[in-house]
């Protein structure tokens, strides 16, 4: 009997390994197909064995600078916003035990919109300086949402309610610094607003990937941390996690992988909240969803910028697309909760 | 005992009275442009010869529409408040106005109306489809509809329709410059002409409030002893909740969806005359009105050269008073 019902255990425990592995398998798939289809698909048809060559840096008569130039750097920056949006917005779902937490719900997004604003039309900034400026503000807010949503505790329903209520005030700050800015910084701040990988550059792509290797990093160090705190404070702090320092490093990490990605590519809206909820579906309570989510936000990019380029009627910038996708979810999402009596 | 509240509401009224004549001359007076007062006496005799009396004789309109829109989203705020029986009702927040703005924008992009009394339609329809369909998410499941739940899902409405807003209105070129305005929320484009198609719609929905005064009072004592008394419940909650449709469908047709007044207002009323609809409601209308005057007259002066639409500025005033209001509740009901 007794060697049976370890068994069981770990029989179950190895099923439900298997199936986040096959999750994060196929989503990997995905990824890179995905990545190859785009460097691959556009206004022409460019066949696989020339992106190759491109790749490896032979000079291609007609393709050097439609997959060298356009395509890929676009689906490089398409790839690292989706990791950071996916990441940062499950690290947020995931400590304060919600999936409506995430960072382009309270504002956290809105945060950096408004410094990047700020610094481009008010300070003159550009480049790298507007991308710590934004990181730096990003940081302050979520801790304004934190501290005033802290009373005997903080609890997520009011967290998102104050965070809502913060970014009303930050939109019309956004609006106040729009409606005193010069018309050759206005264009500028509203190509960046929308949200859009139109015109990116390889240079570009550098403070990203350099975010997500050090924020990114950290945050799945503390994966086996941030995974206790679902199960409340108490019993987190009962399995011996130090639950005031997970949060303080989940919650810079989170907000550093955010803040430069949204510096980079604007508000991409909903990636982060689809991410980290989709991701959580999938994987079903097996292990950390931290890695499935950014993959998911990847892919969701990357579609998302596809279908806004060449599938729709008229070229929308990536952030609109996913922006008409979470829409219906966020509802959904609101429904399915309330009717199974859950709090959020 | 009586009397002296009496006394108090009447001294309070007085000063919200007063408070809105003066509201409503700075509004005539101050602007981006400054403009020496006999030119504003002369304007508003009806003279136009001067720049600076044209200056002022546009803002007459835009000052009548400011008070009108405001006191609507001051009386629906309070309407909605206790109907909902919820301390953080508000068009806004209800995802009434985006419900309303989202119609109006679907029928621009889609269905090609232009005329300005099919805009207030259209709005009041969309206004009441996302009424009763946030109302229906918010009480779904155990405990009706909580304060939260239907905050919640009222904000989830409102943030989703934001985005499907921009979605419609983002490749088409032709429209979005004229939305695009008309999206933040002010008043700066008022008309006599747009202020003379809504006004029947203002008017119905302000007398269905009133009518509707004491009902609200059955009402906040909760439905059962509302039914013990004879109140016919349903009915008490449909009248109410179609005043405040008509109120904010026909104030987002004209000036946009503009938030947190009707938040701000009911609140703010009800510190000074307590809680009788009887005197809460007429008591909002006149405080929106006051608050949404100021609001636009501070959008004319901050922003100097340019002007800021006043539900940029509503927003700066009411966001931090929701915030408060949120933390005030107890960690129970969160």
């Amino acid at each position: 009997m007794q060697a049976s019902s370890i068994d069981i255990v770990w029989n179950g425990r190895a099923s439900r390994m298997r199936r986040r592995r096959l999750v994060i398998g196929s989503l990997l798939t995905l990824v890179v197909l995905l990545f190859a289809l785009t460097l691959m698909l556009g206004q022409t048809f460019t066949p696989p064995g020339e992106v190759l060559r491109v790749l490896f840096g032979e000079e291609v008569q007609g393709a050097s600078f439609t997959v060298g130039q356009l395509r890929l750097p676009r689906a490089v920056l398409a790839v690292l916003t989706g990791l950071s949006f996916g990441l940062g917005g499950a690290a947020f779902q995931i400590m304060l035990r919600n999936p409506l937490a995430s960072p382009d719900i309270i504002g956290i997004n809105l945060g950096a919109s408004a410094a990047a604003v700020f610094a481009i039309v008010v300070l003159q900034m550009n480049g790298p300086a507007v991308s710590v400026f934004a990181v730096v503000a990003a940081l302050g807010v979520a801790m304004a949402i934190y501290g005033l949503s802290f009373r005997d505790g903080v609890a997520g329903t009011r967290l998102i309610l104050i965070g809502i209520g913060v970014a009303a005030m930050l939109e019309s700050f956004i609006a106040y610094t729009l409606s005193r800015a010069p018309a050759w910084s206005l264009q500028e701040a509203m190509r960046w607003l929308a949200g859009s990988l139109n015109g990116t550059q390889t240079s570009q792509t550098l403070p990203l990937l350099v975010a997500l290797f050090l924020f990114g990093g950290l945050l799945l160090s503390r994966a086996r941390d941030l995974d206790t705190l679902r199960l409340g404070d108490d019993t987190a702090a009962a399995l011996g996690t130090n639950v005031a320092a997970t949060r303080i490093i989940v919650m810079i990490a989170a907000v550093g992988v955010i803040a430069v990605a949204t510096a980079v590519a604007g508000p991409v809206s909903f990636v982060a909240f689809l991410a980290g909820s989709i991701a959580a579906r999938l994987v079903g309570g097996n292990g950390s969803i931290l890695l499935p989510a950014a993959l998911l936000g990847a892919v969701l990019v990357m579609l998302a910028d596809y279908a806004g380029q060449f599938l729709l009627p008229s070229r929308y910038p990536v952030g609109v697309v996913t922006g008409a996708l979470g829409a219906p979810y966020l509802i959904y999402l609101i429904i399915r909760v309330n009717r199974s009596g859950g709090s959020l | 005992m009586t009397t002296g509240a009496e006394g108090m509401r009447l001294l309070w009224l007085a000063t919200v009275i007063a408070g809105l004549t003066l509201l409503l001359g700075l509004s005539v007076a101050v602007g981006t442009r400054s403009v020496g007062w006999s030119d504003v006496v002369a304007a508003l005799g009806g003279a136009s010869g001067t720049i600076d009396q044209a200056a002022v004789t546009v803002r007459i309109p835009r000052t009548l529409l400011a008070g009108a829109a405001g006191a609507a989203l001051g009386l629906a705020g309070a309407i909605m408040q206790g109907v909902t029986r919820n301390p953080l009702a508000d068009p806004g927040i209800l995802g009434v106005n985006l419900g309303a703005s989202l119609a109006v924008v679907v029928g621009v992009a889609w269905f090609g109306i232009t005329s300005s009394q099919a805009f207030i339609w259209v709005a009041i329809l969309g206004a009441g489809v996302t009424a009763v369909f946030v109302y229906t998410i918010g009480s779904l499941g155990r405990g009706g509809a909580t304060p939260l739940k239907l905050a919640l899902a009222g904000v989830a409405t409102s943030i989703a329709f934001a985005s499907l807003v921009v979605a419609i209105i983002l490749p088409r070129a032709d429209i979005a410059g004229g939305i695009q305005s008309w999206r933040i929320g002010g008043v700066g484009g008022a008309t006599f002409g747009a202020i003379g198609e809504v006004t029947p719609f203002l008017v119905g929905g302000v007398l269905l409030a009133l009518l509707s005064a004491r009902r609200l009072n059955s009402l906040a004592l909760g439905d059962e002893i509302a039914t013990g008394l004879g109140e016919r419940v349903a009915l008490a909650r449909a009248t109410a909740a179609l005043s405040a449709i008509l109120l904010c469908g026909a104030t987002t047709a004209v000036c946009g969806p503009i938030g947190f007044v009707g938040l701000v207002v009911p609140h703010l009323c009800r510190l000074l005359v307590g809680v009788d609809h009887r005197w809460l409601l007429p008591f909002a209308a006149l405080a929106g009105a006051c608050l949404l005057l100021a609001a636009d007259v501070m959008g004319r002066i901050i922003a100097r050269p340019n002007e800021l639409e006043v539900g940029v500025v509503t927003a700066f005033i009411g966001a931090p008073f929701f915030i408060w209001i949120v933390r005030r509740q107890r960690v129970r009901e969160l």
